[in-house]
């Protein structure tokens, strides 16, 4: 077990540098001359050489890297030019709000994929077969802030049923005691109901539009890989041995056909992790992707290079767990170690 | 002759392929001749007429500065398309370049490349586009290198594994046999021997650049007001969206989406007629 870890952990080796060496290229493409940017438009040629050594672009580009290096290791990724803040500090702070979007999105993605593929695959041809192609092709179509401003205006304007789609919370209430991190964790930990149904409320049209635009991949992968698996001849076997159809198609089937289903789980997160952005800036949801939609906007540009760097990290890292998922599913993975 | 009947066979077997060629005919005569056909001037600003809802004479409506909205959305087509055609074109040129010569050549050329687009497909790819984008400067061109750059591992990996099938082939042994040099055999008997492949690849990956780039320009990168293009109208649209005024952001919306659809279903079908075998 520690050895199949390890030998994980080596893999995301390449991909963190990498990642490293990406981000910094973007840092030092920036347009024009970042310490004349920096220095605001009234600063003299001195005052700019004067910053230009303070941010050390006076340097040659490996001094700068060994730099930029020995900043991410001090957890330094720079200051906000309109907050003033360490980005580090900013992108923590806000960092709880994305993750519980993202991933009630995945769980209600993959809450409805998998039985959806399922079913699909087991009636083929049915009409669950059918409704299960309708959604895989209509969910890869629909642009994810379309679909969430459409939610938007029937759930809050035309019926009324959900809050205005501004931020976590309404302002009556107050956030709960923090302890994840997670609005609705922490809410059900301390039992105060009002603001965990508050949460909820706000929570769910953001969550279901991310959730639609990311099972697509899911589901048609679910169906495929079922569709292969029940025709092969082990499940003849059982079926034909008089088990019931319920241990076929779970006990014998499902867990097969589980394997390719994990492999897709990295293309959702690289969707979901992108429409996180999109659908931040949708409901005014005060995570990271909307913090760089902000920061975009006023061109300050620390806080997109750290937002890059914090999701590509994330991203690297939910891989990691992916395969080790994977490992756990699949003995024979193990084995090849 | 035998594909087209072939061809013709895989539409009557699956009409929505059929519609999806409508739609791009439709899609096709919008970004030609979009301009052309818009009842208004899309940048015309009629403050007597702002946030009127869909009416005989407004089809799409109106939005906060009096534009006709119909009049947009059709002359949007041209650059939302054309966005999404070069960067994938763009895609192709660099992915099925260095991913035929990587399959083909193997050794250090193929360990550059993999490297490469493994380092790319680390990112969560839109979040990648957005930061090339923010670093590159924001104008309409970059839009198109991000989406070209996110799509490139794609391309790259489909040409590697097609071109690595082939190496070994008969008609390259005889084309290299010929006398012909490396970079011919590769370019003139490897390349065009993958191509159909590609094409799939390419009308498949066409419908993720709209998307992308729609969303870049949602969030405000590339493209600038007042320029007329779907993702940013639905931007724009979005501020009125707590107030009722629906169909500022529904018709650009709803155009971006029948694009990606169409483009969606287009590949599939494609790779129907291309690829028989993948067929689902």
């Amino acid at each position: 077990m520690l050895k199949l870890l390890l030998s994980r952990l080596a893999t995301a080796i390449p991909s963190i540098v990498g990642v490293v060496v990406v981000t910094f290229m973007l840092t030092r493409l920036l347009p024009g001359d970042p310490a004349a940017y920096f220095a605001g438009l009234a600063a003299s040629p001195q005052a700019i050489a004067e910053i230009r050594s303070k941010l050390g672009l006076d340097k040659s580009l490996p001094e700068q890297f060994v730099g930029y290096i020995a900043d991410l290791a001090h957890g330094n990724l720079g200051n906000s030019l309109s907050t003033g803040q360490p980005v580090v500090s900013e992108i923590a702070n806000r960092l709880p709000a994305s993750a519980e979007l993202t991933l009630s999105a995945l769980l209600l993605a993959v809450a409805i994929a998998i039985p959806l593929g399922v079913l699909a695959a087991v009636k083929q041809g049915t009409w669950i077969d059918h409704l299960c192609r309708i959604v895989t092709t209509a969910g890869v179509s629909l642009p994810v802030f379309f679909t969430g401003l459409l939610f938007a205006y029937v759930f809050y304007y035309l019926l009324q049923w959900a809050p205005a789609p501004t931020g976590r919370l309404d302002v009556f209430l107050s956030p709960p005691a923090d302890i994840t991190g997670f609005y609705l964790i922490d809410s059900a930990l301390t039992g105060n109901l009002e603001t965990f149904w508050g949460a909820l409320r706000q929570l769910a049209l953001p969550a279901i539009s991310m959730a639609i635009f990311s099972l697509a991949p899911l589901a048609r992968m679910t169906r495929g890989s079922m569709l292969a698996v029940l025709g092969s001849d082990f499940i003849r076997t059982a079926r034909a041995s008089g088990l019931a159809p319920r241990t076929v198609v779970f006990t014998y089937a499902f867990r097969n056909a589980v394997l390719p289903v994990i492999t897709t789980l990295g293309m959702v997160f690289s969707f979901l992790l992108g429409a996180n952005v999109l659908v931040e800036t949708v409901f005014a949801w005060p995570g990271i992707g909307l913090y760089a939609v902000n920061a975009l906007i006023t061109s300050d540009y620390a806080p997109v290079q750290g937002f890059v760097l914090t999701m590509a990290v994330l991203y690297v890292a939910l891989n990691l767990l992916i395969d080790f998922l994977y490992g756990l599913v699949d003995p024979r993975v193990r084995l090849d170690t | 002759m035998n594909l087209l009947r072939h061809a013709r066979y895989v539409l009557s077997e699956n009409p929505v392929t059929g519609l999806a060629f409508g739609l791009f005919a439709m899609f096709l005569v919008a970004a030609l001749f979009g301009p052309l056909l818009a009842p208004y001037n899309p940048l015309q600003s009629n403050a007597a007429m702002a946030l009127k809802p869909p009416s005989a004479a407004h089809w799409f409506g109106t939005d906060q500065l009096g534009r006709d909205i119909f009049s947009r959305v059709l002359v949007a087509t041209r650059l939302d398309l054309t966005i999404a055609f070069a960067s994938v074109i763009l895609a192709f040129l660099l992915g099925a370049l260095s991913g035929v010569a990587a399959g083909y050549f193997g050794g250090w050329t193929d360990r550059v490349v993999g490297r490469l687009a493994d380092t790319i497909m680390a990112f969560p790819l839109f979040v990648l586009a957005m930061g090339i984008v923010a670093a590159l400067g924001n104008k309409v061109i970059n839009i198109v290198i991000a989406t070209a750059i996110i799509n490139f591992p794609l391309y790259a990996r489909v040409a590697r594994a097609e071109a690595n099938v082939r190496r070994e082939a008969g008609f390259v042994e005889a084309a290299r046999l010929s006398g012909n040099g490396e970079a011919r055999v590769v370019l003139g008997h490897v390349l065009p021997n993958i191509m159909p492949i590609m094409m799939v690849q390419m009308s498949l990956t066409m419908g993720y650049a709209i998307l992308n780039a729609a969303g870049l320009s949602f969030i405000g990168l590339g493209v600038r007001p007042p320029d007329a293009e779907w993702g940013i109208m639905v931007a724009e649209g979005a501020n009125f969206i707590q107030s009722g005024e629906w169909w500022i952001a529904l018709f650009p919306g709803a155009a971006l989406m029948l694009a990606v659809f169409c483009f969606n279903l287009l590949g599939d079908g494609l790779r129907d007629i291309i690829d028989p075998l993948k067929r689902t």
